[in-house]
């Protein structure tokens, strides 16, 4: 039988539509955003962001079937050996990366190439993750494999920290997705949640109210539940591990975040606080998203983006050129597409037949999911000020050849989800 | 298990982007915060200023013009400088203010431009206009400011200033914003509304970095500016030059009208100030050291300051009692001086003669003939009703009320009331022997020597006046205000004018007036020697010129000057001459009113 043209038909289309869609709508806006009325620029003008980023997206299409056409179980096989290359590139590109706005996270190589070695690392560490995970014998009441597994994400979400670039390295908590779906004890994530939503509250409320908070529902709970020994010491230690948060807020903001760092939490909370400075960002992407009002201004008639107030604006704050010129339709059309993408991913990955399948499917999912919250909020003033693009939409190179990639490898492990039972 | 994982992965993610969607409707569709932030970022209002309006003297004189100045403005966010010392020593400013009004300039807006240095002299900016190009974020916005060729005229015509905040918070037409400029006083204040023009508005749209990208909506909201009217003063230069010339060195007022309009013709506050003091950058430096001036220059003595009318309001009272019907012109009236203190001679004297030799008995007897007509036999009621009468007559005469001239602030004087006397005696605790005073212009009663000079157009006008004002005509060729344009009768019989009149002309002849006298021009004057508790007496002349067809009504006060004989009637005098023959021949009289040293 002819396997090329079978593979075509057992394609998922509908995810490969909508990554079409948002991959045209990103260009569209990537032009609005650096046009200039006066300049009378053409949207394939190839010195400008919107001709290169066409020459990317053409780029995707070779991919695409570079991907479809190798054997679908070279990406199980290649994971370990992939996942060495990345750990030594994010090491290398530490040493001989150049520094672009502080942080060492390019290869230059030439004027025009430009690779940010991070951006691939997520795919390969999903596809190291799902190998792992799917060798027989991995458990997750394991703590050694736990352990193990863990390190694997943890491994290059530290290198990328080291460059340093906390946004990229921040999108290695979607794989606590992963694991959870797997069978990572909710215990560990309630608890992990507990402390962020402590941590959070804690920059908003003054810690006092929290500790006699704790304490209250501590002292409750012990009244309600079994007197047994297990259960009251259980109860005492969360909330003695509780209120050990509370206290290493303050040290973690004094002593461990960035001076820069700290204002963008502090802008988070308040932005007008400093709309000049540190939240002159926020603010002026929330200006940008909130002029376009419902119908938005028009397709290049945008005034905020075009004008240079708002920072970044074909690459991670790409959204409020949506925003301020097809308003909230646009953003509403675009939020909906990436809720549809992201949920067909998660069903694609819940009706795989091998377990590697299926867990790189769900990486797939949580990783663009993270990159769709913290993207999509920080425009909006829901999340600190963190440079991650938002996929398939900002421009450069490296990060849609990434999510491309990502993607690709997951349609093409779908197509042959019948074949499992062949190996 | 795995089922209810599966749904709290997809819940969340479905939950993530209801918020998103939620809080993009609060900032796009539920607020109009953001589009209003959105234009305020891109639009940069470039304010075209309009020329104030020019005021001339009644020949076409030019008395206030503009002149080019201009304002340093900063872009915080373009500034580079690379040597500030150098640049704090072109424009001559200390190291802290540069970075006080940077500071300041910063808080503001980083991307909008605001005033770093105000007022840059024309020569000043020829000085820097080149070396300002390597200095970025700094620009040049060209405005103007007031000169006056004739140092003449101050208070009257006031002065601009920028506005204050209790000014703006006024401003209920929301014209004016800060930093703008404004009418203080005098007429700039006056007319404020006519000088000051419409103020046009250019939109531009810009970047962040505050280069232009073109026209806000193709310019459909720009609208142009709208130059001041001019206005045309009733001030004859020649003779304000002349009457300040005479009054230097004193301190008083002179008011001249045209009786037949209203029309002043010379209004003087000495001591005075160059009103070129008080424009550019030097304004409060200088405003600081007129403001301390112990002689206060910038109180507009004319209109402000009030004296007791004295001698001169014996006029008045004659005229009230013919009209009252209680004396007649001729009926002769024995005066000696047991009721009152009298330089008059003892005698009989009827109208004329009284005016002549301003008989305080006479008047005494007169004005007790008003006060008690015997309305009713109390003394006291009878009082009440006599003052109250008595008033009536005087407030027509535009005592004791606004005059509504067109200047700011006039005071009203005073004329006292049956409640003040109640308040200082009580109720039917006063009558005539305690207001008697008042006969002879002393006393309670207070005037500005523009009342006095209106006095004297009534009386040069037998029975009426036109509200006395320093603009005839808005615009070259327009009209006076409307409210000048009405006549108001006295409502005294012209008949009565008469004998007033004679008297008046004999003390200038004849009387305490005859430094006032010429031979080929017939005065009509009255002295007044003001009663000054806190020194030397204040010298008063009310009068007009000629006795037929009056051309001019003036009023002259100087303090401390002695008998009103001596300063006043001269000075009076000088300038009905200056004006009605063009030229002074009594150049001893003028002498003695220049050399005249009566200031303390």
């Amino acid at each position: 039988m002819n396997r090329d043209s079978n593979i075509l038909n057992r394609i998922d289309w509908l995810t490969i539509l909508i990554y079409w869609i948002l991959v045209i709508m990103g260009w569209l806006n990537i032009y609005a955003s650096v046009y200039e009325e006066d300049a009378g620029m053409s949207i394939f003008d190839f010195s400008l962001n919107s001709g290169k980023q066409l020459i990317w997206i053409a780029s995707t299409v070779i991919i695409f079937f570079i991907i479809i056409s190798i054997d679908f179980q070279f990406y199980e096989s290649i994971a370990y050996v992939l996942y060495g290359i990345i750990i030594l590139m994010l090491i290398f590109v530490l040493v001989f990366g150049s520094k672009v706005s502080g942080a060492r996270s390019w290869f230059e190589i030439g004027s025009f190439l430009k690779i940010q070695p991070s951006e691939f690392a997520k795919f390969i560490t999903a596809l190291v993750v799902a190998r792992f995970m799917s060798s027989p014998g991995f458990k997750f009441n394991s703590t050694r494999q736990l352990i193990f597994v863990t390190m694997m994400a943890l491994g290059p979400m530290l290198l990328i920290l080291l460059q340093p670039d906390p946004g990229t390295a921040l999108i290695y908590f979607s794989f606590i997705i992963v694991f959870f779906r797997e069978g990572l004890s909710p215990l560990i994530l309630i608890i992990g949640l507990l402390f962020v939503l402590i941590f959070i509250t804690t920059l908003f409320i003054n810690q006092l109210y929290i500790i006699l908070a704790v304490i209250g529902i501590a002292a409750i709970s012990i009244v309600f539940a079994e007197k047994t020994f297990k259960k009251i010491s259980g109860i005492l230690i969360v909330m003695i591990l509780t209120i050990g948060v509370t206290f290493s807020v303050d040290y973690f903001q004094t002593n461990i975040l960035k001076p820069h760092h700290q204002k963008r939490l502090r802008v988070l909370i308040n932005p007008d606080s400093d709309p000049l400075g540190d939240g002159w960002n926020v603010t002026q992407s929330k200006i940008a998203i909130g002029s376009g009002q419902f119908w938005g201004k028009g397709f290049l008639n945008g005034t905020q983006t075009k004008f240079d107030f708002v920072p970044e604006q074909s690459t991670d704050f790409i959204f409020c050129t949506l925003g301020e010129e097809h308003g909230y339709v646009g953003t509403s059309i675009v939020i909906i597409l990436f809720i549809f993408l992201i949920l067909r991913i998660f069903s694609i990955a819940e009706r795989q037949k091998s377990r590697f399948a299926q867990v790189y499917s769900y990486a797939v999912g949580s990783i663009i999911f993270f990159h769709f919250m913290i993207n999509i909020g920080m425009t909006i003033g829901l999340f600190p000020v963190i440079g991650i693009p938002l996929p398939f939409f900002s421009y450069g190179g490296s990060s849609l050849w990434a999510f491309s990639i990502l993607l690709f490898i997951m349609l093409k492990l779908d197509a042959h989800r019948m074949q499992i039972f062949v190996r | 298990m795995n089922e209810s994982r599966k749904l709290i992965i997809r819940a969340s993610v479905v939950v993530v982007g209801i918020i998103f969607l939620i809080k993009l409707l609060s900032i796009q569709v539920l607020s109009d915060n953001y589009r209003l932030a959105a234009e305020n970022n891109i639009i940069q209002s470039i304010i075209e200023y309009p020329y104030r309006g020019l005021i001339y003297d009644r020949n076409g004189e030019l008395l206030v013009l503009n002149n080019p100045i201009y304002d340093l403005m900063v872009v915080p966010m373009e500034v580079e400088v690379e040597d500030t010392s150098a640049f704090c020593s072109m424009f001559g400013i200390e190291k802290q203010t540069f970075i006080d009004n940077y500071n300041t300039a910063r808080e503001y807006s980083v991307i909008k431009p605001s005033i770093f240095i105000k007022q840059i002299s024309n020569i000043e900016y020829a000085r820097i206009q080149d070396k300002l190009i390597d200095y970025k974020g700094f620009y040049i916005s060209a405005r103007s400011v007031r000169e006056y060729p004739y140092p003449v005229l101050s208070n009257a015509l006031g002065y601009v200033g920028e506005i204050s905040k209790n000014q703006l918070d006024r401003d209920t037409t929301n014209y004016y914003r800060m930093g703008d400029y404004i009418g203080i006083s005098g007429i700039e204040a006056s007319y404020e509304d006519q000088l000051r023009g419409l103020r046009g508005v250019k939109k531009r749209m810009v970047n962040v970095r505050g280069v232009e990208q073109g026209l806000y909506k193709d310019g459909r909201l720009d609208t142009l500016s709208i130059p001041g009217s001019n206005l045309v003063s009733t001030i004859d230069l020649t003779l304000q030059d002349y009457a300040e010339k005479l009054l230097y060195g004193k301190v008083g007022s002179l008011v001249a009208i045209d009786p037949s309009t209203g029309e002043i013709l010379s209004i003087v506050s000495a001591p005075s100030y160059d009103p070129n003091l008080l424009t550019g950058r030097k304004f409060s430096d200088n405003f600081q050291v007129l403001s301390m001036d112990t002689l206060v220059p910038l109180f507009n003595r004319p209109i402000m300051a009030m004296y007791p009318p004295g001698s001169m309001f014996k006029t008045i009272q004659a005229l009230v009692a013919l009209q009252e019907n209680v004396i007649k012109a001729d009926e002769l009236i024995y005066s000696d001086g047991r009721l009152i203190g009298d330089l008059a001679p003892i005698g009989y004297y009827d109208v004329e003669e009284a005016i002549t030799y301003s008989s305080n008995n006479y008047f005494f007897k007169v004005f007790r003939r008003i006060i008690n007509q015997g309305v009713d036999p109390s003394p006291y009621i009878d009082a009440r009703f006599g003052l109250e009468q008595w008033r009536s007559y005087v407030v027509r005469f535009g005592l004791g009320v606004n005059l509504d001239i067109d200047l700011p602030n006039p005071k009203s004087g005073y004329v006292p009331t049956v409640e003040y006397y109640d308040r200082v005696y009580g109720q039917n605790r006063w009558k005539f022997s305690n207001i008697y005073s008042l006969s002879i212009g002393q006393g309670e009663t207070l005037v500005t020597p523009l009342q006095m000079a209106n006095l004297a157009a009534i009386l040069a006008n037998k029975g009426y006046f036109y509200t006395p004002h320093i603009i005839k005509s808005i615009d070259e060729d327009g009209l006076p205000d409307t409210r000048f344009q009405v006549k108001h009768e006295v409502g005294i019989d012209s008949v009565h004018f008469n004998a007033v009149i004679n008297g008046m002309q004999a003390v200038v002849r004849s009387g305490s007036g005859r430094r006032a006298y010429m031979p080929q021009i017939a005065v009509c004057g009255k002295t007044s020697t003001v009663e000054n508790p806190h020194g030397p007496d204040h010298s008063g002349f009310m009068g007009f010129a000629p006795k037929e067809d009056p051309q001019i009504a003036i009023a002259v006060y100087v303090e401390n000057a002695g008998w009103g004989a001596r300063a006043a009637a001269s000075v009076a005098s000088l300038v009905i001459e200056k004006y009605l023959t063009g030229e002074v021949k009594r150049t001893w009289l003028e002498d003695y009113a220049l050399k005249g040293e009566f200031l303390y």
